[in-house]
Parts: structure tokens; C-alpha cells; sequence
């Protein structure tokens, strides 16, 4: 309860500088559409509005407020809207509709686990050969690192041409923009983990005259895992992050589809839902991940 | 195995030089010493004076640049590849996801023993080191003063004639540092070993020791070695006899001699 209550508390202040939000946000459209069904509004002429402010229009036409929560396609929707559209969403349509959330981010949630996968499997051989080769420490973490600073949503397009030219779509190429996104701080933090040994450890492996061999699985692997689990967690964040971006130059569903239709077509609310859904999914993970980190943690008497 | 007359550690004219970025230290000149099986060796003198970089060339951690040591009549290397030694580090170092008695099987592991051999020996050398049932307890379950015994387990587990120590005490309050001194002494009688122990401390050596060797900085070298006349067994109180406190007194000279041509 003593963790729960601080976190529900930025919670409730977040709601609250939402609701506060809503009808500065939506008055302008929201006066014009009650004029329109011959409500008295202050000012009365559209040209004059145009040139208003959103907080004077608001102070105006207190009348109107409610109606700004309840838009068709407000600005910005309130947060009750998203959370009912939501709703609707997950348990509102069938899971085979291309209007229900579970469907789509069943779709991205393969696309994540898939890119994760191979970007932390990937991230763990690279930090291994980092940590065992001179020349490859050299060599591979720069270009880890160039790698990072090429905005993903500049390389997902050519990637999903150069692959589709291949043979492959679908799922993979969503999934190998997701770990081009995962790998980087996996390298990053395993390499810092296999490093973390301190001199008197290796030198007692070496009195041992232990080989590499043992020393990486009696050592380095074992001393590494705080810092792989502390890295997977911002990996599957990133590969989602990932996989939504490379549902975006495609047309096969999943929740950056779900976001990209919603801003063709004016829906914000529908936007919003997607957004939500895809960060409580990232939340999820992430989640997952902790429970994985202390269990395993425990079990190595680590914690 | 070595006739008792001769020496298992032999060094002479040893040099050591370490290039770094302010130019060469010269850690080790001209060191000759032997060291006799079932010598209890210390090593004192204040920083910087070798003491740890000589025990680490014996190990073969580090590389002397002139002068020869043998090690077991072998290259310290050959040495450390033969497993001749165990060395006690200043930090216990078990590894935090081991319990006491994996840590202790840590080197059987490496060196590959049976598995029922593995256990047979962490009984008896928790038992030597007066942890027994605390096998399955894990390192930070344990006081300072105990994971440093459990570390000298760790080093006793394989049989290896020579233990190297290097200020394995250094790090722990003087009652808990007494009570080790005296298991120690006891586990000395017991096993027979020839072991080599770096101090700070002037009692501790002289405690401890069938040799006091003691070495002064810049560069490295041995300023004195003192042949012990205390007998084999002592209790705590001979600390205050005349003849430990004269030995005392002739280390602690040596040291201040060390000092004096560095003014």
C-alpha cells in the first residue's frame, strides 16, 4: 500500500491536468458545433471567434463546457473517452476484429517478443566477443554506437523494402527494426556486466589456473546478470517502440497501424486508445521482466 | 618433494621494474631470499615497499624483469599452472551467489575433482577453519572475520604445500585479527604448510612468524630478515615476553632504518 498510494497520487494529478485541459483544448469547435444547433454563443460571429482566445472562449461560454468532454473528434479527448474506447477495444469486439485492440496488439506484441528476442540474443554474443576480443571492442562498439543515432523512423522504410525485395514480410522485418532498436543497450550493459569482476577476482582465477572458459561461465556470467536483467527491461521497451514504428510504412495491422489510420482519419480518440494500449503492453513487459529479474536473482542468492 | 634443507622458494638478484605513464617505479631491487618448507615467512614494511609485488612474482602474477625465482624447483608460472599454491587475497572475495561451500568448491570445480571428493574435502576444510555447518549459509550471512576464513578454506581445498597471504587480516578489528592469528598458528601446526604473509603489523608478524623479513621503499628491497627464536607453540600472552618484545623492537629498527636513508 506504501508503494501503491505515491503512484496513484501522479495519477490522479495527471487526470485532473487532463480534465483541466479538455475544454480549453476543445472549446473552439465545440461553440461552433452548439451555434450551429442554434445555442447563444458569446462571440456571437465566426470571425470573431477565430481571432479569440481559447481561455476567453472558455470564460465566455461556461455553458458549453460539458459539451467539450463528449466530442465526436475533439482535439484532445478526455481521458473518460479514451478510457471507454479502450474498454471497447479489448472486450468490446471480438479478437478476430480488425477494430479490437487484443487483435492488434497481438500483432505488435509478436513483433516485439520476436525483434526482442534476436536483439537480446544478439546483444549478449556482441558484449561476449567485446568482452574476449581486443579487436572486437574496438571495432563493433563504435559502430554500435553510430548505430543508435540513425533515426529509426528514417531506416524502418528501407528496411522493409530492402527485405520485402528479399522474400521477407510480414512479421520479420517489423521484428528486425525492433532489434536494431534492442540489441544496443543489452551490448551496452552486458559488456558492463562481464566487466565487473574486479582485479583480486581474476587474479584468483588465475591461481587457479582457470582458462577463459570457466572464468566466463563461473564469473563473469554469473556477476553479469544485475546488470543483463537491468538492460532487458529498457530492451523491451525499446523493441516496442520498435515494432510500432515498423508497423507504420505497412498495411498489416497492429497498434502503429491502429495509430497511423486514427490521425488519416481525424479519430483521436481512437489514437489515444492505441497509445494507451501499447504503453500498458510495454508496462507489461517490462513487468514480466522484474518478476523474472527477482525470482532469478533469489534463486542465485542475490537479493 | 623437496629434502627439507632445500629451500621451496628461492630468489636471488630478483629486480622488478613497472614502466608506467610517469616513468619506471622500480618495485623489487636485488631481493634474495629462501624460503624453507614449513617456514612461516612475514613480510612488513610500509607501502610501497614490494612486499605484495614479491608475493604476487611468486604466484606468477607478475613478471620479475631481472634475477631468478623458483618456485618448487619450477618458473613461478610453471608453479601457478601446477596449482602448487593457495593465495589468500586482502578481500575475502567469495562470490556473492555461491554459498560458503560452493565458494569453497569453486577451485575443486576448476580443477576438476569427482563431485563426491569436492564434498569430502569442503567438510574438512570448513572443520580446519572452524566453520562447520556453515556451508549452506551464504557470504553476506557472515561476518568479515568469518568469510576471510571461509576464503582460507577456499585456498586450503586443493593440496597445495605453499600459502599466500596477503594482508588477509589486514581489513578486520584487532580481536577478531588475535582470535585469527591464533587459529591460524594452530592450522599452521596442523597441516604443515610453508606459508608466506604479508603484514602491516608489527605484532602480527612477529606473532606469526618462524621469519620476519622486512623490506623498505624505493626502491623495493630487504633491509633485514629475522630469524624467529619464539618457540613452536604460542599462546597469546607471549606477546608480552622479553624476547617477542625484543624481536619487536629489531623490526621495528629495521623499519625506521628502511626510512631513514629515504629522508
Amino acid at each position: 500500500m506504501r508503494n501503491v498510494s505515491p503512484v496513484l497520487m501522479v495519477v490522479a494529478v495527471l487526470l485532473a491536468l487532463w480534465y483541466l485541459a479538455v475544454p480549453v483544448m476543445n472549446i473552439k469547435e465545440t461553440v461552433t458545433q452548439l451555434e450551429r444547433g442554434g445555442a447563444q454563443v458569446v462571440p456571437a460571429s465566426a470571425q470573431e471567434r477565430r481571432g479569440a482566445g481559447h481561455f476567453g472562449l472558455v470564460a465566455k461560454n461556461t455553458f458549453a463546457i460539458p459539451a467539450t468532454f463528449v466530442q465526436d473528434r475533439p482535439r484532445l479527448p478526455a481521458p473518460h473517452q479514451v478510457g471507454a474506447e479502450l474498454w471497447d477495444g479489448v472486450v468490446g469486439k471480438k479478437i478476430t476484429s480488425k477494430r479490437s485492440l487484443v487483435y492488434h496488439g497481438s500483432i505488435t506484441l509478436s513483433a516485439t517478443l520476436l525483434g526482442f528476442a534476436i536483439g537480446a540474443g544478439l546483444g549478449i554474443l556482441l558484449a561476449v566477443g567485446i568482452v574476449h576480443s581486443r579487436v572486437m571492442d574496438k571495432s563493433v562498439m563504435p559502430w554500435a554506437i553510430v548505430s543508435q543515432t540513425i533515426p529509426i523512423i528514417a531506416l524502418a522504410p528501407m528496411i522493409v523494402v530492402v527485405l520485402y525485395s528479399a522474400g521477407l514480410q510480414g512479421l520479420f522485418p517489423k521484428a528486425v527494426i525492433s532489434a536494431y532498436l534492442s540489441f544496443f543497450p543489452v551490448v551496452v550493459g552486458m559488456v558492463k556486466g562481464l566487466r565487473s569482476p574486479d582485479a583480486a577476482q581474476l587474479d584468483l582465477l588465475k591461481t587457479y589456473n582457470a582458462s577463459t572458459a570457466q572464468g566466463f561461465w563461473k564469473l563473469r556470467l554469473p556477476a553479469s546478470m544485475p546488470y543483463l536483467f537491468a538492460s532487458l527491461k529498457i530492451a523491451i521497451a525499446a523493441a516496442m517502440v520498435g515494432a510500432i514504428v515498423g508497423e507504420l510504412p505497412v498495411q498489416g495491422g497492429g497498434l502503429g497501424n491502429r495509430m497511423l489510420t486514427g490521425s488519416y482519419y481525424g479519430q483521436t480518440i481512437q489514437i489515444w486508445s492505441a497509445l494507451f494500449a501499447a504503453a500498458i503492453l510495454a508496462a507489461s513487459l517490462v513487468a514480466l521482466i522484474s518478476v523474472i529479474q527477482r525470482g532469478t536473482l533469489k534463486r542465485m542468492g542475490l537479493s | 618433494m623437496a629434502a627439507p634443507d632445500l629451500p621451496v622458494i628461492s630468489a636471488s638478484g630478483l629486480d622488478l621494474t613497472f614502466q608506467t605513464g610517469d616513468g619506471p617505479v622500480h618495485a623489487l631491487k636485488d631481493v634474495a631470499l629462501d624460503i624453507h618448507k614449513g617456514d612461516f615467512v612475514s613480510f612488513i614494511g610500509p607501502s610501497g615497499c614490494g612486499k605484495t609485488t614479491f608475493l604476487r612474482c611468486i604466484a606468477g602474477l607478475e613478471q620479475p624483469t631481472g634475477g631468478t625465482l623458483s618456485v618448487n624447483d619450477m618458473t613461478p608460472d610453471a608453479a601457478r599452472c601446477a596449482r602448487a599454491y593457495g593465495y589468500v587475497f586482502q578481500a575475502a572475495g567469495l562470490y556473492p551467489w555461491r554459498t560458503i561451500a560452493r565458494n569453497i568448491t569453486l577451485p575443486l570445480e576448476i580443477m576438476g575433482y569427482a563431485k563426491a571428493e569436492q564434498s569430502a574435502r569442503v567438510e574438512r576444510v570448513l572443520e580446519l577453519v572452524e566453520l562447520a555447518g556453515f556451508g549452506a549459509k551464504y557470504p553476506w550471512q557472515l561476518s568479515g572475520g568469518m568469510q576471510q576464513r571461509a576464503s582460507i578454506a577456499r585456498a586450503l581445498a586443493f593440496d597445495a604445500d605453499i600459502l599466500l597471504m596477503d594482508e588477509p587480516f589486514g581489513a578486520l578489528d584487532e580481536i577478531v585479527r588475535d582470535h585469527l592469528n591464533e587459529q591460524l598458528l594452530a592450522l599452521w601446526a596442523r597441516t604443515q604448510k610453508t606459508i608466506c604473509f604479508v603484514t602491516h603489523s608489527i605484532p602480527e608478524a612477529v606473532y606469526l612468524s618462524t621469519k620476519i623479513v622486512v623490506m623498505s621503499p624505493r626502491p623495493g628491497r630487504i633491509s633485514d630478515v629475522i630469524e624467529s627464536t619464539l618457540p613452536k607453540t604460542r599462546p597469546l600472552d607471549i606477546r608480552d615476553s622479553p624476547e617477542f618484545i625484543e624481536i619487536a623492537h629489531r623490526v621495528r629498527d629495521g623499519l625506521r632504518a628502511g626510512h631513514a636513508d629515504d629522508a
